[in-house]
């Protein structure tokens, strides 16, 4: 466990927590993959909030290591393959949150945050799914890859 | 007023995303591999996030009208159906082999790194296949 971090977790938390408070106060839920899914197909009506969401989380992201976070704990590549096994297996990765977060209608924040929040007994179903196919899907790359 | 809000609710969430480590495909790796060295970090953010949800939303459901104006729009949906549990499988295998959920993808947009892009650009490409999938399975 010695790369647990539970203050800054805890803290990134009650943030990502006031933040889904805050777009409720104005009617929205923070569930992301929805956020993204209403701009596909485009269509200008209901697309400004969608977009300034996503411009907040990547200038939100981007503010944290300009004031001073550590990133030096990033890796993007956690499996160690090469460059083009990385981006083939990354490839797969996105088609697969791309559809699976569309047809089981959200991800981590909006089954998991939004929807728990909520009581959503069909986000607590969600979320245990996907936490625990993923966590299986580890122990068998695991297994494959070694490490 | 949606529209302010939403940029800085978006600020606020990847400030928090990057502050709890989620930005980082290792540690969501290092909490999924529970047989292996594991980092429970993702917990502290779960716990966290939903502490506030959980008071918070009831509050602001049992208003009338959102307390910045304008319309409250939730999901309708409550049944647990086949489709539900589908794709948050499907989503579950796809978040193990990246290590990117949405958000935590779309917000490390902001550190340059192509492989990030590339990743986000399949995601665009997987939502689009589901819409058209999906229509042509339940035409309307």
């Amino acid at each position: 466990m010695e790369n647990f971090t539970p203050y800054a977790s805890l803290a990134g938390g009650l943030l990502i927590g006031v933040s889904a408070t805050l777009l409720l106060m104005a009617g929205r839920l923070a569930g992301i993959s929805g956020i993204l899914a209403g701009l596909i197909p485009f269509d200008s009506k209901d697309s400004l909030w969608r977009i300034l969401f996503i411009v907040g989380l990547i200038v939100g992201a981007g503010l944290y290591p300009a004031l001073g976070g550590d990133m030096s704990a990033m890796n993007i590549n956690p499996y160690g393959l090469s460059e083009t096994a990385h981006t083939a297996l990354l490839i797969l990765a996105g088609l697969l949150v791309g559809i699976g977060t569309y047809v089981g209608a959200g991800c981590t924040s909006g089954h998991g945050i939004c929807g728990i929040g909520r009581l959503s007994v069909r986000s607590i179903i969600a979320t245990v799914t996907f936490v625990g196919v993923a966590a299986l899907t580890v122990f068998i790359l695991r297994l494959i890859v070694g490490g | 007023m949606l529209n302010i809000i939403s940029l800085i609710s978006g600020g606020v969430f990847g400030f928090g995303l990057a502050l709890s480590g989620m930005v980082n495909p290792s540690k969501i790796i290092g909490f999924l591999d529970i047989t292996g060295n594991w980092d429970p970090s993702l917990l502290f953010v779960m716990a966290g996030g939903v502490l506030v949800t959980i008071i918070s939303f009831r509050f602001i459901l049992n208003r009338p009208t959102p307390v910045f104006g304008g319309k409250l729009i939730l999901p309708t949906k409550q049944d647990i159906d086949p489709q539900l549990l589908a794709g948050a499988g499907l989503f579950g295998i796809g978040w193990a082999l990246g290590g990117f959920c949405p958000g935590p993808a779309l917000s490390a947009l902001a550190y340059g790194n192509e492989k990030v892009f590339i990743f986000v650009g399949a995601m665009i490409v997987g939502i689009t296949l589901a819409k058209i999938g999906l229509r042509s399975l339940n035409p309307a």
